[in-house]
């Protein structure tokens, strides 16, 4: 049966007593706490209530009044609903719990969140930047960011 | 002057010079590297195919660097692909030619301001002989620009300039 984002903001309250879930009904979303996301996405995964098996996507936010989130969209191909989580870290201790074990999918899509906006996954197998070369400086999409000069001596800005 | 300033009407004799007949066969079959970046790289298929048939000048992609003569580089080039690029530039055979195709190529595209991984120009890691304009150009915007290239070919020379040629240039 889906379930709507309020059921499964009962479901998950029920769930992690410890942990302060919030509901953002304007979005509709769920605050989840960096450091429980992965019992959280562990428990929308595995329990058949939600069954969510599939991470459509990961994505990074710069909310550019110092904190930074992730944003997790997921769906379940049994149930036929879906769900957004939100994380919201400080920008200077931008550090998530992975879900790259829990969805595979989530590999490549923290690695994207990493090398754009310079958000640490612990937990991640393989964190290395995805797009930007390898020894590229500081990550592009926070808000703040200044385009280099210079990249190996070829002239950046136009 | 044509190629052949002279045929004659009793026999295979063709007066001509070393240089044009060189130039002439280099010009013809200019052999292509496939640089396919982004969506300029369909205009250059395009051009391959059969309505367009840039085959007829010559021209044969090769998948390597040191089979071929001209490096078209159709598309957005990102830094990080640009010391790729560079680096095949340098493993081809000289003479060796290179096209840009496109506005990403030519200067950065739509990707001038706001692009921090775009290389604003290719023409800043290898020298370019010819810029092709359009987002993407047609294909028959590429033909013209290859028919540039040969004229570019028709006109090389290993005759050193005279002192008299720049004082009357």
């Amino acid at each position: 049966m889906a379930l709507s984002t309020p059921s499964i903001f009962e479901h998950l309250t029920a769930a992690f007593p410890e942990l302060t879930l919030a509901h953002d009904e304007a979005a509709p979303c769920i605050i989840v706490p960096a450091a429980g996301i992965k019992d959280v996405c562990l428990q929308l995964r595995d329990h058949p209530d939600t069954a969510f098996d599939f991470l459509m996507s990961l994505s990074g936010i710069d909310f550019a009044d110092g904190t930074l989130g992730v944003v997790y969209h997921l769906a379940s191909m049994t149930h036929k609903h879906k769900l957004t989580l939100k994380v919201v870290v400080p920008k200077d201790a931008p550090h998530v719990v992975s879900v790259e074990k829990v969805w595979r999918t989530a590999d490549w899509h923290e690695r994207e969140a990493f090398d754009l906006y310079g958000i640490v996954f612990d937990g991640h197998r393989d964190l290395r930047r995805i797009l930007m070369p390898y020894d590229w400086e500081g990550h592009p999409l926070l808000k703040d960011y200044e385009v280099p000069e210079f990249y190996n001596g070829m002239k950046v800005p136009y | 002057m044509g190629l052949l300033s002279q045929q004659y009407d009793d026999g295979n004799i063709v007066l001509t010079t070393a240089e044009g007949v060189l130039n002439w066969a280099r010009l013809c079959s200019l052999y292509q590297m496939s640089f396919g970046l982004a969506c300029c790289a369909i205009e250059m298929m395009a051009a391959s195919a059969s309505h367009n048939d840039i085959m007829r000048f010559g021209v044969i992609p090769r998948p390597s660097p040191r089979q071929s003569d001209v490096m078209i580089v159709a598309g957005t080039v990102t830094l990080k692909m640009a010391s790729r690029l560079k680096r095949l530039y340098e493993q081809m055979a000289e003479p060796r030619y290179v096209v840009s195709m496109g506005s990403c190529s030519n200067c950065g595209g739509p990707y001038w301001e706001h692009g921090y991984h775009v290389l604003k120009g290719v023409d800043r890691v290898v020298p370019v002989d010819v810029y092709i304009p359009g987002c993407p150009p047609r294909p028959e915007a590429l033909l013209e620009g290859w028919m540039r290239l040969q004229e570019k070919v028709r006109t090389f020379t290993t005759v050193r300039p005279k002192a008299t040629d720049n004082a009357a240039a």
